[in-house]
C-alpha cells in the first residue's frame, strides 16, 4: 500500500508536470480573453481601451467569419468523409493475408510522417499544376481538359491533400481495432451461413465502432487547426475561398495586427474545439477505469 | 486458427494491395524521383519516370544556396531538445500517476489531455506578443519551450499507459528490501520502462519535427527549422520543383524511417490509450 511518505513523494513528483501546463494553458488564454475585450492594435500602440463585447460582435457578425465557419467545416467533413471511409477500406484490404503485407503496410502509413508544408507544395505544384503537374498529363492522356485545381476548386483541393495526410492515420487505428477482433467469432458467423456484407455490418462494423468514433474526434481536433497547407497553397484565397477559422485568426493577429478582433477569434475558435473535445475525452475517460 | 486461403484469393489481394499501397505512396516516390532531375526534366511533358539523366546537382545546389543545413540543425535540436525536455518533466509525473494512484489521478489526466486539443490559435496572441517583449521570438530555444509544452500531455499519456503495465508488485519488493526511492526508480524501474520511454522519445521527435503552426508563426530567417524553410518554396521558387523535390527529400527521410519504426506506438500514443 501506498505509505504517506510516497504519496507525498508523487505529489512532489506531479508538480512541474502540473504547473506548467497550468501556466502554459491559464495565463496565454486569460490575456486572450482579456484582449479580446480591448481594442487593440498593434499599429496603434498606447491607443488600447476598453471594449467590451464590440470585438466579438465584429467579429461573429463580420461575413467573413460565416464563410471562414463554413469553410471549417467543409474542410473537417471533408477529411473525415474521406480519410474514414478510405481508412475503413484500406484497413479491411490491409487485414487480408496477401504477399507483402508489411511493405504495403508501410507505404500505406508514409504520408503520416510527411511535414505539412512539403504535402501541400509538393501537391500544389508537382501533381495539381494545370500545365506541368502529372494529373494534367494524366488528364490530357485521356483527352480530358486539365482541371486547374486551385484555381476552380481550392477548398476541394485543400481537402485532397490534408485527406491524404490523414488516410494513413485512420486506417492504422482501424486496422489495430480490426485485428483484435476474435477471428473465431467470424468463423463461427459464418459457419452460421451469414455472407460477407452480413458479417461486415453485423460483426466487424459493431467491433470498429469506438475505434472510428476515436478516430473521427482525434482527427476533428487536429483539422479544426489546419494551417500550414493553406498558408503555403492559397494564402487563405483566392478571395477567402479557402479561410478558416483559424486561418482568419491569423491574418487578423499577425497580418492586420488587430489583437482585439483576432483573440475574440481565438475564443471562439477555443469554444468551438471544445464542444468535441467534451466528447472525445469522456470517450477517453471510460476507457481508463 | 487461421485458415488456408484459396491462392487465387491471395492473388488477387495482392495485386489489389500493391496498387493502392503504391497510389498513396505516389507522391512521395514522385518527389525522391524529381529531386534527381535538373529543373528542365522536372516540369517535362510527357512526365519522365525514370529513364532520365540522373543527378545530385539539387542536392548541392540547395545546400550551397539556402544554409540547408542550418534548418536542418534546428529541426534537430527543437524536436529532440523539446522531447527530451518533456520527458524531463513528464516521468516523475507519469510515474506517480502509474504506481501512486489517488482518486483525482485520472481527473489530472484528463485534464491535462484537455490542453492539447485548447487550439493554438486561441493563444497565438498572446504567445506572440510575449515572444516579442521578452526577445524570444524567431530563438531555438523559444521554440523549444513552446512545443515542450504543446506535446507535453501526449509524453505523460504515453508514459503512464506503459509504466501502468509495470507489475507494481516488483516495487513493493524492492521497497520491502529497503530500497530508497532514488535506487528503486534507477535499478527497477528504469530498465522496465526504457522501452515505453524509447517509444515515446521516437513518437514524440516526429510529431515535433513536423509542427507547423508554432514553427511557421515564431520563426523567421534565424531558427527556422524544416517545416518553415520549405515553406518559403510556395512563392516564387515553388518553380523550381527539382530543387524543392530535393530540399523536400532530405526534410522527410529522416523522420519517415523513424516513423516506419515506431508505427506501432503511433497507435498507442496518438489515440491516448484508447485504442490498443
Amino acid at each position: 500500500m501506498a505509505t504517506l511518505q510516497t504519496r507525498a513523494s508523487a505529489r512532489l513528483m506531479m508538480t512541474p508536470a502540473v504547473v506548467l501546463l497550468l501556466l502554459w494553458m491559464a495565463v496565454p488564454l486569460a490575456m486572450t480573453l482579456y484582449f479580446s475585450m480591448l481594442r487593440y492594435n498593434l499599429l496603434m500602440p498606447g491607443m488600447e481601451e476598453w471594449a467590451g463585447t464590440l470585438n466579438y460582435r465584429f467579429f461573429l457578425t463580420d461575413p467573413a467569419f460565416f464563410t471562414a465557419l463554413a469553410n471549417t467545416l467543409l474542410l473537417v467533413g471533408g477529411v473525415l468523409l474521406i480519410s474514414v471511409g478510405g481508412g475503413i477500406m484500406m484497413a479491411l484490404l490491409l487485414d487480408q493475408p496477401f504477399f507483402g503485407q508489411g511493405l504495403v503496410r508501410l507505404m500505406v502509413i508514409a504520408p503520416f510522417f510527411v511535414m505539412p508544408t512539403v504535402s501541400a507544395l509538393v501537391w500544389k505544384n508537382m501533381l495539381m499544376h494545370p500545365v506541368n503537374g502529372l494529373f494534367a498529363w494524366i488528364s490530357r492522356t485521356f483527352g480530358l481538359q486539365p482541371v486547374d485545381w486551385f484555381a476552380e476548386a481550392p477548398l476541394l483541393s485543400i481537402v485532397l491533400i490534408v485527406s491524404w495526410q490523414w488516410l494513413p492515420f485512420a486506417t492504422l487505428i482501424l486496422l489495430t481495432a480490426l485485428q483484435s477482433l476474435d477471428s473465431e467469432q467470424k468463423e463461427a458467423a459464418e459457419m452460421d451461413g451469414a455472407g460477407s456484407v452480413s458479417r461486415f455490418i453485423h460483426i466487424v462494423l459493431p467491433h470498429m465502432a469506438r475505434a472510428i468514433t476515436v478516430v473521427v474526434l482525434i482527427e476533428t481536433i487536429f483539422l479544426l487547426s489546419v494551417f500550414a497547407e493553406i498558408l503555403v497553397t492559397t494564402n487563405g484565397g483566392p478571395g477567402i475561398q479557402t479561410t478558416t477559422i483559424t486561418y482568419l485568426v491569423y491574418v487578423q493577429a499577425l497580418l492586420q495586427f488587430d489583437v482585439g478582433a483576432a483573440s475574440a477569434g481565438g475564443i471562439v475558435a477555443v469554444v468551438l474545439a471544445n464542444i468535441v473535445a467534451i466528447f472525445l475525452i469522456r470517450l477517453i475517460g471510460k476507457n481508463l477505469d | 486458427m487461421a485458415r488456408a486461403v484459396p491462392t487465387r484469393t491471395k492473388l488477387g489481394f495482392t495485386i489489389l494491395g500493391w496498387l493502392v499501397g503504391f497510389l498513396i505512396f505516389f507522391p512521395i516516390l514522385w518527389t525522391v524521383l524529381t529531386s534527381f532531375k535538373t529543373e528542365g526534366t522536372a516540369i517535362a511533358t510527357p512526365p519522365q519516370f525514370l529513364f532520365f539523366a540522373w543527378t545530385a546537382e539539387n542536392y548541392i545546389e540547395v545546400n550551397a544556396r539556402s544554409d540547408y543545413f542550418k534548418h536542418f540543425a534546428n529541426s534537430v535540436i527543437i524536436s529532440v531538445g523539446s522531447t527530451l525536455l518533456g520527458l524531463l518533466i513528464a516521468i516523475p509525473a507519469a510515474w506517480a500517476m502509474a504506481f501512486s494512484p489517488t482518486k483525482r489521478t485520472k481527473d489530472v489526466l484528463l485534464w491535462m489531455l484537455s490542453t492539447k486539443m485548447l487550439p493554438a490559435v486561441g493563444v497565438l496572441v498572446p504567445i506572440y506578443l510575449l515572444f516579442r517583449d521578452s526577445g524570444l521570438l524567431d530563438t531555438r530555444l523559444g521554440l523549444t519551450v513552446v512545443l515542450t509544452m504543446t506535446n507535453l500531455p501526449i509524453i505523460v499519456w504515453m508514459l503512464y499507459t506503459y509504466f501502468r503495465e509495470i507489475p507494481g508488485d516488483i516495487l513493493e519488493a524492492a521497497r520491502m528490501d529497503g530500497a530508497s526511492l532514488a535506487k528503486e526508480i534507477v535499478y527497477v524501474l528504469t530498465p522496465m520502462a526504457v522501452p515505453g520511454i524509447a517509444s515515446t522519445l521516437l513518437l514524440n521527435i516526429i510529431l515535433a519535427w513536423n509542427e507547423a503552426f508554432w514553427t511557421l508563426n515564431l520563426t523567421a530567417a534565424k531558427a527556422a527549422p524544416l517545416t518553415a524553410f520549405i515553406a518559403s518554396y510556395s512563392s516564387p521558387e515553388g518553380l523550381f520543383w527539382a530543387k524543392l523535390s530535393a530540399a523536400s527529400t532530405l526534410a522527410i527521410a529522416p523522420i519517415l524511417i523513424l516513423g516506419w519504426f515506431s508505427q506501432r506506438q503511433l497507435v498507442r500514443g496518438l489515440t491516448f490509450g484508447a485504442v490498443k
